[in-house]
């Protein structure tokens, strides 16, 4: 059958930018690879990774950018401008780099108070502050009334990795421990309480954190972490999808080991939504090797932010680039990427 | 949380999974009527634990996919109008009409929100009076009080900006297609929890004596599943074809009276087109006559959109249980949950994105 | 189709005519419309879907068929025939309690 000959309804080609397309789901791969990576390849860009490592006159540098957009701009535990600095921080500091420098360029819409600009600025103020880097260029612009949300913020990274680490997306072996360092899903689903038509009281907040002190720690106990990343959007389903893809290795899961809040639980069941695809701003996911998994995971454990760590599961050579989760009562599915934003459903 | 936890034991489910297995004799074909059934079959990997020869195939129900193509098309047209603003449930803003999805209508610009609750319509309403606030009203039974509320409560308040577009269907018109379908290989339904705790079950009494099926009301959880599977099961090797109630916490036999009879003052029975499948007589809801101003397809002149769908994808066999996706040419490879050819793959609800979604690409023998 | 999840009515209230309640599940708490199920008490399980609860849960029908269902798995325990299905992982699983 030659292809869309079988189909009552045509295939969406896509015209126009979808949500979806900044989902972090497979809508963004397809952009980042069919349309960025095709024009931009290069080894540094080819790697995939949520930074580059540059190497510099003999010196390493982690260098990353991202940008923020957030409704509301204020949430529980947080605002747009703690994310805006940690979440670059974290770029940088999953590729087992200390943080040093930020750059941040402001779009302003027109109409936003100053009082809540003064507020994301001294939010990320404190936020630079706890994580030592110092912000040191930017730009601003003002765009008409409507035509930005409030305050859009792309901040732009650069460390320093002072070790002769090799941590990316690619180096998962079989055998391999994955570890998570805490509960799942708690940002998302601080954003989504306050959505209008969807909210909800609770006591969940924003998990948003600088996660590099964490990372220095697991990289002291050992240096045989092969792979980080900060499951942000898409979350940890997202995250380890590419890990399996870029590594070539299948992975198997134990759902029950996956913490998570009994609050975000609450909300997550809802809406019709599942954990392992909500987003975290102030989590990692480690890929180790088996044999300093528990001294990893014991150091993960006395850092205030990995308290909850745990191991979740361990990469395999079978089924190459799936990962299989073993599910509460022992069934075993495959956890798929996300298709795109995740949608409360009542079906 | 209580009353979802316990229901997802695993001691329980290897427990009822023996059980299962000591009272199977014979090969047989189940259905489970309801997609929150066929969710959790698949999230938690129910039918990858049940002995090979029961083989379980996927129902209609899923109100999402069974929404006709001309009624998207209508809810476009309506959610593109500047003075609108549509709501609809998150499921609903992926599926696609005959050029595109809610979703996409959204990105050219239209006021497309996703709502939790209808009743969230009515505040949208009193908070943008300058706006015709529209409600896509999908669902079974299930969702029909829900739905009945707005459209009642925006009528005793006076608030004239809210209109909805329904496309309600009922399920037992639907599981009586599959049975007198002369492709039926389904010998025994789990039945759909939540739409009989509205509507009881005694519908569900007159298609089993008729029909001479099991017909076992299952709840949702891995557990409730399990348990319904075993009751079936049991029933079919003893030769028995009664309904029965594996959900006793949440479904009696007559159901809720006080939102059967708001739906019966709302909406009336009549003919409703299922996508993948057609025209079924009595098969849904409309509004009742002294609603008729709520209805955003008077309101909005959307009449004359008619869309036919050419009927070349094998959706309308996999809904009615008679094919699996897997059977389909274009599966997995055309036609994917991003770019859905049919009404199975529209929803993470249907049955083909269901199997795509959870990895079910293999094609398992398949007995009977 | 059709959501249903299990939640605690947590306090009735009355919205201009409307009876709605908070309804709590796991940690946290949600507005929902108690219209469809007018028996029911602070206290009370009932299933909510879409914002509306739908029914109230039997609590006393509840804990009677779980009883059953877990009497029915011990005499399946005491037969020999294995089964291929290995309980879950360990037991530091699933939901941290809320601070």
């Amino acid at each position: 059958m030659m292809p869309g000959e079988a189909c009552p309804v045509p295939v969406l080609g896509h015209k126009q930018i979808v949500l979806g397309h900044g989902s972090g789901g497979k809508l963004t791969q397809d952009l980042v690879e069919k349309l960025f990576l095709a024009n931009f390849s290069n080894d540094y860009l080819d790697r995939l990774d949520d930074q580059a490592v540059l190497e510099v006159n003999g010196s390493r540098l982690a260098f990353t950018t991202d940008s923020f957009v957030v409704t509301p701009i204020f949430f529980p535990g947080g605002d747009i401008g703690h994310l805006a600095i940690n979440g670059t921080v974290n770029d940088l500091a999953m590729s087992g780099a200390t943080p040093r420098f930020i750059a941040a360029a402001f779009i302003l819409e027109e109409g936003l108070v100053s009082e809540d600009l003064a507020r994301v600025v001294q939010s990320m103020r404190q936020a630079a502050e706890e994580a030592g880097v110092l912000l040191v260029t930017g730009d601003t612009k003002v765009v008409d009334r409507g035509k930005g949300d409030q305050v859009f913020i792309t901040t732009t990274g650069l460390g320093v990795l002072e070790r002769p680490v090799k941590i990316s997306a690619d180096q998962a072996r079989p055998g391999d421990r994955v570890l998570l360092s805490g509960t799942i899903g708690d940002h998302g689903m601080a954003i989504m309480s306050r959505r209008e038509g969807l909210e909800f009281e609770g006591p969940i907040e924003s998990d948003t954190a600088a996660l590099h002190t964490l990372v220095a720690g697991m990289l002291d106990t050992s240096e045989q972490i092969h792979c980080l990343r900060d499951p942000t959007r898409g979350g940890v389903a997202t995250i380890l999808n590419e890990i399996a893809a870029r590594s070539q290795v299948g992975m198997e899961l134990e759902g029950r080991s996956v913490p998570v809040r009994e609050s975000v639980k609450g909300a997550c069941e809802i809406l019709g939504l599942d954990p392992l695809y909500v987003a975290n701003e102030g989590k990692l996911v480690a890929v180790v090797a088996p044999e300093v998994a528990d001294a990893v995971l014991e150091r993960m454990r006395s850092h205030p932010l990995g308290r909850h760590s745990c191991c979740i599961g361990q990469v395999v050579a079978a089924h190459p680039r799936r990962v299989l989760l073993k599910t509460e009562i022992g069934g075993t599915r495959v956890l798929d990427v996300m298709l795109g934003e995740p949608l409360p459903r009542i079906c | 949380m209580k009353y979802l936890d316990e229901y997802r034991d695993a001691d329980l489910a290897r427990r009822l999974l023996k059980e299962i297995q000591q009272v199977q004799r014979r090969p047989w074909v189940l259905m489970e009527v309801c997609g929150g059934q066929t969710h959790s079959i698949v999230k938690y990997g129910v039918d990858d634990l049940l002995p090979r020869d029961i083989e379980l195939v996927h129902g209609p129900g899923c109100p999402v996919c069974v929404t006709p193509l001309e009624l998207i098309d209508k809810a476009h047209a309506i959610a593109a109008r500047r003075d609108v603003i549509f709501c609809s449930f998150g499921d609903m803003l992926r599926v696609p009409g005959s050029e595109c999805d809610l979703l996409t209508v959204k990105s050219r610009g239209a006021d497309v929100r996703v709502v939790y609750s209808p009743l969230d319509c009515l505040k949208l309403a009193r908070k943008h009076p300058e706006k015709q606030v529209v409600f896509f009203a999908i669902g079974f039974e299930t969702t029909a009080p829900a739905n009945a509320m707005l459209v009642w409560r925006a009528k005793q308040e006076g608030i004239r900006n809210v209109s909805v577009l329904v496309s309600h269907v009922l399920v037992p018109p639907a599981i009586e297609a599959i049975l007198d379908s002369p492709w039926n290989r389904v010998q025994g339904f789990l039945g759909p929890g939540h739409v009989c705790a509205i509507m009881g079950y005694r519908e569900y009494e007159e298609i089993s004596a008729r029909y001479k099926v099991p017909i076992v009301i299952t709840g949702f959880e891995p557990v409730d599943l399990l348990e319904g599977v075993l009751m079936t099961i049991r029933q079919l090797e003893e030769g028995q074809a009664r309904v029965e109630n594996q959900y006793v916490r949440a479904v009696t036999r007559e159901g809720n009276q006080a939102a059967q009879e708001l739906v019966a003052k709302v909406f009336e029975v009549g003919e409703r087109k299922w996508r993948g499948v057609g025209p079924i007589p009595n098969s849904g809801y409309r509004l009742r006559e002294e609603f008729s101003g709520f209805d955003a397809e008077r309101r909005f002149d959307v009449a004359a959109i008619d869309t036919q769908e050419p009927s070349v994808c094998i959706s309308g066999e996999v809904l009615r249980g008679v094919r699996k996706p897997h059977d389909c040419p274009a599966f997995g490879n055309d036609c994917t949950p991003e770019h859905p050819l049919g009404a199975t793959m529209v929803s993470s609800e249907g049955a083909c994105a269901a199997y795509y979604l959870y990895g079910r690409r293999q094609k398992t023998t398949v007995g009977g | 189709m059709c959501l249903g999840i299990p939640g605690q009515v947590v306090l009735l209230e009355n919205a201009g005519g409307l009876r709605m309640g908070k309804v709590r599940f796991g940690g946290i708490v949600r507005d929902a419309c108690l219209e469809y199920v007018p028996e029911v008490a602070e206290g009370d399980y009932v299933i909510v879907h879409a914002g509306f609860a739908i029914s109230r849960v039997d609590e006393q029908e509840a804990a009677r068929t779980y009883q059953l269902l877990e009497e029915m798995g011990q005499l399946a325990e005491l037969d020999q025939a294995d089964v291929d299905v290995e309980p879950g992982g360990n037991d530091s699983a699933g939901s941290k309690p809320d601070g």
